[in-house]
């Protein structure tokens, strides 16, 4: 197993006692995979991210990548954030280069790397621009060049969609599965958009709420993936599946408050 | 049971429109011709009434001045090259006193905003001399450091450190906590990240800080030069005061207020060319 998350539980201690956000989440992730978690806010999918991140470490419990247990942020693992986290002083090039630059990467060599994964998110034309000349999308296609430049082992994404319009978001999707095919690269994503889980991973583990657990894993398997698969009847089982999943577990988690 | 409809709120509310204005446009762009017209007058309209004031009324002269007679006081004190080094002077003393506090307190300010300990540690006592009035230490200056340059640069100090610090820290704070965040995960320090990170992100907010602190400076000089001064800008106000040359006080007051009107200009000219990330769209 490639990403192993093992009897992780997180614990945060509030002036009301202690809040448990994540209880027993088991996941093996193999090389190579796309994998989403879906749930509702306060099911604990950006706390369970920010552990295998290294952000924020486990009450109990470990993440391993490549048998290496985490105990900290590294570049063996790109985040992209939902907010746009662009160092708005340095121009594109400049962004997509510093992860090499912060280890030590000669100059040439980073150079080279940034340009090469600036073509591949589409923004060679774009490199000498400062982050506020860019539009939401092409911010986080200059984060994941960034991310992606220090080739990491996998790719965690947090929400990564969520702020963006829904035109812009379909073509950041197509974009996505694109670019995961060429790369072949181990994609973790949280969101809590249904759809956008189906269309893009291969599997999904569905969160419940409060506190966030497992409570089903779906294997997504999809004859095709081009927009048009959203208006199939096997996309619509998928979605209706998850969603009714996770209706019924925020209903449950209304009725505790 | 639910609760019955309110009742209506149609009867309270009075159709109104908003009307059009030039003037008075809330947080919004006037037309340039109108902004330039403004700042003329602002500086204009105030010459012309003192003007008029000192020429159709009979105001003794060493109550105020006439704009010609400040302007031949102003000529006489250059000329006699006495203003230029009183001028000088001043200007040293803030240099010096600014200088040093400045090298001082935006490292200190950094530390604070970005390590909570170093702001534990230092907070309180710095939240503390803050409130004591500068010019309050002087008795205590003077016993310590004697009646030459020294006081007056440590007064300076003592003036500027304190604020600048904590504003400094305060920009700190203002560094999202994803931006940082993203530095480790692609593999930064926590070196690499105060250095390449926060100190380029507060950049703008410290020369801000720098400006507005370097207003307190130059009103302390003065009050610095009180404290047995041969020459200097503050020092020349309060000699020509005892002999009432009036004219002589308004030409140090002009030329204090230009001074740190230049300063004003030239730290914003700097923010705006070594940090054009930061520049609001203007």
């Amino acid at each position: 197993m490639f990403l192993q998350i093992h009897n992780l539980n997180k614990h945060f201690s509030t002036s009301e006692g202690t809040l448990v956000v994540l209880k027993d989440i088991n996941m093996d992730i193999e090389q190579g995979e796309f994998v989403c978690a879906v749930g509702a806010s306060g099911s604990g999918k950006s706390t369970l991210l920010r552990q295998i991140a290294g952000l924020d470490s486990p009450t109990s419990g470990e993440v391993k990548i490549d048998g290496k247990r985490i105990t900290g942020p590294g570049p063996d693992r790109g985040m992209v954030f939902q907010h746009y986290t662009l160092y708005p002083w340095m121009t594109v090039q400049q962004n997509t280069e510093f992860g090499l630059k912060l280890q030590g990467v000669p100059k040439s060599v980073r150079r080279e790397q940034a340009s090469y994964y600036l073509n591949v998110v589409g923004l060679t034309n774009f490199a000498q621009a400062l982050p506020k000349a860019l539009s939401g999308g092409m911010k986080q296609r200059v984060a994941i060049a960034r991310a992606l430049a220090s080739e990491p082992k996998v790719l965690l994404m947090d929400e990564p969609f969520g702020a963006l319009d829904i035109h812009t978001k379909e073509s950041m999707h197509e974009f996505m599965l694109d670019l995961w095919q060429r790369t072949g690269i181990t994609i973790f994503m949280i969101t809590h958009d249904v759809e956008e889980a189906v269309f893009l991973s291969n599997r999904i583990f569905a969160l419940g709420a409060r506190p966030g657990t497992i409570r089903k894993v779906v294997n997504v398997n999809l004859p095709h993936r081009t927009h048009t698969i959203k208006r199939q009847t096997v996309f619509h089982d998928y979605r209706d599946e998850l969603m009714d999943l996770l209706r019924q577990h925020g209903q449950e988690a209304l009725a505790v408050v | 049971m639910s609760p019955s409809a309110p009742r209506s709120i149609q009867p309270y509310i009075k159709p109104k429109t908003m009307r059009p204005t030039v003037f008075w446009r809330l947080a919004e762009d006037i037309p340039k011709s109108l902004q330039t017209g403004l700042m003329i007058t602002s500086i204009v309209l105030p010459l012309l009434l003192w003007w008029t004031v000192t020429t159709f009324s009979s105001i003794d002269p060493k109550f105020l001045p006439s704009p010609a007679m400040v302007m031949e006081a102003f000529g006489r004190l250059w000329g006699t090259r006495e203003l230029l080094k009183d001028t000088v002077a001043s200007l040293w003393r803030v240099g010096v006193g600014f200088s040093l506090a400045a090298l001082c307190s935006i490292p200190i300010g950094i530390l604070m905003g970005s390590f909570p300990s170093i702001r534990a540690l230092l907070e309180p006592i710095f939240g503390l001399m803050r409130y004591m009035p500068a010019p309050a230490f002087i008795p205590l200056l003077i016993l310590y450091l004697g009646i030459g340059e020294e006081p007056k640069i440590a007064l300076i100090f003592i003036g500027v450190f304190f604020f600048n610090a904590l504003m400094v820290m305060d920009t700190v704070k203002f560094v999202p906590k994803d931006l940082i965040e993203s530095t480790y995960i692609l593999g930064g320090t926590r070196w690499q990240t105060l250095t390449q990170v926060i100190l380029p992100h507060v950049l703008p907010g410290i020369i801000d800080a720098c400006r507005i602190n370097l207003a307190a400076a130059w009103q302390l000089v003065i009050v610095s030069e009180l404290i047995a001064a041969t020459e200097g800008l503050g020092r020349r106000i309060s000699v020509a005061g005892r002999f009432l040359r009036t004219d002589e006080i308004f030409v140090g007051l002009i030329v204090i207020g230009l001074i740190g009107l230049a300063f004003d200009l030239f730290f914003q000219y700097l923010l705006r060319i070594s940090c054009q990330w930061a520049n609001q769209k203007r």
